[in-house]
């Protein structure tokens, strides 16, 4: 009985952690660029929007998706075109991102469904193994071509970013990019191509979430994209690190409902702040320790 | 680029602003066709619900009073290099402790007491909550941005839970009414035109804060500290002033601000707390911050058009979804930031220019 329930806590773990680590992914693509990305937030929300308009457009799941990646490259594009060609703030730039995202699903919600909170239901990919109880359960997650490619994307990360030179350059472009571009690495474009990275990935983070709901509702990426800012730090700038931070925020977010759903007698509101709490802790205790990229924040000629 | 020279400092800096709005109202225009409607009809239901009569006006006013306060609660961190992005947890246990406290007065406690007690517990409760990501940075060196957002999350949390499980009148989602001495009168007491509008006193005040955090940034030591901690922390720390300090302090007084917002909605409109009653002031107050170029008189004048543009979205909803009014807030931010370099840029060159001639 014991083993059953915690495969199914594992399950839902895993579940929770997905868009968590994918996000996070994308946070530490742009972030060893020497970009901050506060925008995941407004990415993911945009990656789900996207996923659910081209899915209930098309008919087809799979363009969905694709919309979906779509939708975060756009809104990163956007961050890019402000800091990179403008070179505006990008923590202030990603603010406003989140903001115009917020209003912009909020406004084409109404447009397009004439419902302010919610879309139609959409078809979402199917898992390829299904089954019964909780082994089923196992089955249809590990069977998920979603999830099989956001295992493949989280190993693919860490070749990409420690064994390629594509990888070696944009770490350099994060540490010091006046040397980077002395070497000729083209600065803003290595950036760029970070960003557009951290765009996709970001977005198929809101993809996921919206296939598990087979919607969009408003506002649904419920400060996710916060939480893997947090786990990019907690992880130290390294994609398997930020995965790591992931699972345990994902592990207190099911710990969480389990709670909740076991009627221990606590407040529902303050378990519900615990992943926050977590992620708040974590930041003070690691941040100290971990040392961020170099250039974090800096234009491209190192002036703020 | 040759123009800016001849432009004064004030011209300048109402440059930018301009083109950003100039930008937003031409993507306004398009996303109203887009919708199928006109611009120009909409513009026009836009001004007259909202300039064209008492009522709109003072809806406009009334609106635009919490975002005077949590652009004033952005604007003054971020003199001190700070971005405070958890004003909306600040509002909320700010509202929270206003009105706890204005309910727990005796019932013939009087307004001269009352009102300075139910502000004051508003104040200080989002002052605490300001402090803690200015403190937490300063101590750890976690970046503001990130943890006040976490704590917004988590005072919503707690207020909610406080609400629900404590407070609240039985079903309801409100708090029991303030004390008849901690309300704040309508102006429509002494202006019978606004009748029917929630404008009260403390729009009043939120003008007198504005003036209050002006003469604090620009004429007293601790606001020249803030402002040397925002250019340079390193230069400020050569000076003897703590930036760590200073900024937790400049976090206090911005969440003091945004703590305040209770005293419009609470003790002037409703008499209660209320689950929910914020709907994301909080975050509008970074772009009137963004927009007034953190000056006080700046984010009145910017609190002034998204006041209006807020009340607008209700009068235009019949022709566009007024969720457009959110997008535009955000365009007119977004745009701001692709003109403040160029312009940077312009200032000192024309500076070079003349301490060379």
């Amino acid at each position: 009985m014991s083993a059953i329930l915690s495969l199914v806590f594992l399950v839902q773990v895993l579940r929770i952690c997905l868009p968590y680590a994918l996000a996070a992914l994308g946070g530490t693509f742009s972030e060893r660029g020497g970009v901050p990305n506060i925008a995941l937030e407004g990415i993911m929300l945009a990656g789900a929007f996207a996923f659910v308009l081209g899915a209930w457009a098309t008919g087809q799941p799979w363009l969905g998706v694709l919309a979906g990646v779509l939708g975060g490259v756009g809104i990163a594009l956007l961050l890019a075109l402000v800091t990179l060609r403008f070179g505006a703030d990008a923590v202030v730039a990603g603010v406003a991102l989140n903001l115009l995202v917020a209003g912009g699903t909020r406004f084409l919600l109404k447009l397009t469904w004439d419902s302010a909170s919610n879309s139609c239901r959409v078809e979402a990919p199917a898992p390829w193994l299904a089954g019964e109880g909780a082994l089923g359960a196992l089955a249809g997650l590990l069977g998920h071509p979603l999830f099989l490619l956001a295992v493949l994307l989280c190993a693919g990360s860490h070749v990409l970013l420690f064994r390629t030179r594509f990888g070696l350059r944009l770490r350099a472009c994060g540490e010091h990019p006046a040397a980077a571009e002395a070497a000729g690495v083209p600065v803003g474009r290595t950036r760029l191509w970070g960003l557009l990275l951290s765009g996709a990935l970001c977005g198929l983070a809101g993809v996921w979430l919206a296939a598990e709901q087979h919607q969009f509702s408003d506002g649904m990426s419920g400060g996710r994209g916060y939480i893997a800012l947090a786990a990019v730090v907690s992880g130290r700038w390294n994609p398997l690190g930020a995965v790591l931070a992931c699972l345990v925020f994902g592990a207190a977010e099911a710990l969480q409902m389990a709670l909740q759903g076991a009627g221990t007698g606590l407040p529902t509101q303050l378990l519900q702040a615990l992943p926050y709490l977590l992620a708040l802790v974590a930041l003070c205790g690691l941040v100290g320790r971990a040392r961020p990229p170099a250039a974090l924040g800096q234009g491209q000629d190192g002036e703020e | 680029m040759s123009l800016t020279p001849r432009l004064g400092q004030t011209g300048r800096a109402l440059l930018g602003p301009g083109v950003a709005l100039l930008f937003a109202l031409l993507c306004g225009e398009l996303l109203v066709l887009c919708c199928g409607a006109a611009p120009g009809r909409v513009f026009s239901a836009l001004l007259a619900g909202t300039w064209g009569n008492p009522y709109g006006l003072g809806q406009v006013l009334f609106k635009a009073t919490p975002l005077v306060l949590t652009g004033l609660a952005v604007a003054i961190p971020y003199r001190a290099g700070l971005l405070n992005i958890g004003a909306e947890g600040q509002v909320v246990l700010g509202a929270l402790a206003t009105g706890v406290v204005g309910m727990s007065l005796p019932a013939a406690c009087p307004a001269w007491l009352a009102l300075p007690a139910a502000a004051g517990a508003g104040f200080l409760a989002g002052a605490a909550w300001g402090a803690l990501p200015g403190w937490l940075k300063a101590r750890s060196g976690a970046h503001e941005v990130i943890t006040s957002i976490m704590l917004n999350f988590v005072a919503l949390a707690l207020a909610n839970w406080l609400v629900a499980a404590h407070l609240a009148v039985p079903e309801s989602l409100h708090t029991p009414a303030v004390v008849a001495g901690a309300r704040l009168a309508r102006l429509a007491r002494w202006l019978p035109a606004l009748h029917g509008s929630a404008l009260n006193l403390s729009t009043l005040l939120a003008l007198g804060l504005a003036s209050w955090a002006w003469w604090l940034l620009f004429r007293t030591r601790l606001g020249f500290g803030l402002r040397t901690v925002g250019c340079s922390p390193r230069a400020a720390l050569f000076a003897g002033i703590s930036p760590g300090r200073i900024g937790t302090l400049a976090m206090a007084v911005g969440g003091g601000m945004a703590g305040l917002v209770g005293c419009n909605f609470v003790l002037g409109y409703k008499g209660w707390y209320e689950d929910g009653f914020s709907g994301g002031v909080g975050f509008v107050g970074i772009a009137v911050a963004l927009l007034g170029r953190a000056h006080p008189a700046g984010v009145v004048l910017a609190a002034l058009l998204f006041g209006t543009l807020s009340q607008g979205g209700l009068a235009i909803n019949a022709l566009v979804p007024k969720e457009l009014v959110d997008v535009l807030q955000a365009l007119v931010v977004l745009a701001l930031l692709c003109t403040s370099r160029d312009l940077r840029r312009a200032a000192l060159a024309a500076r070079q220019a003349r301490s060379a001639a």
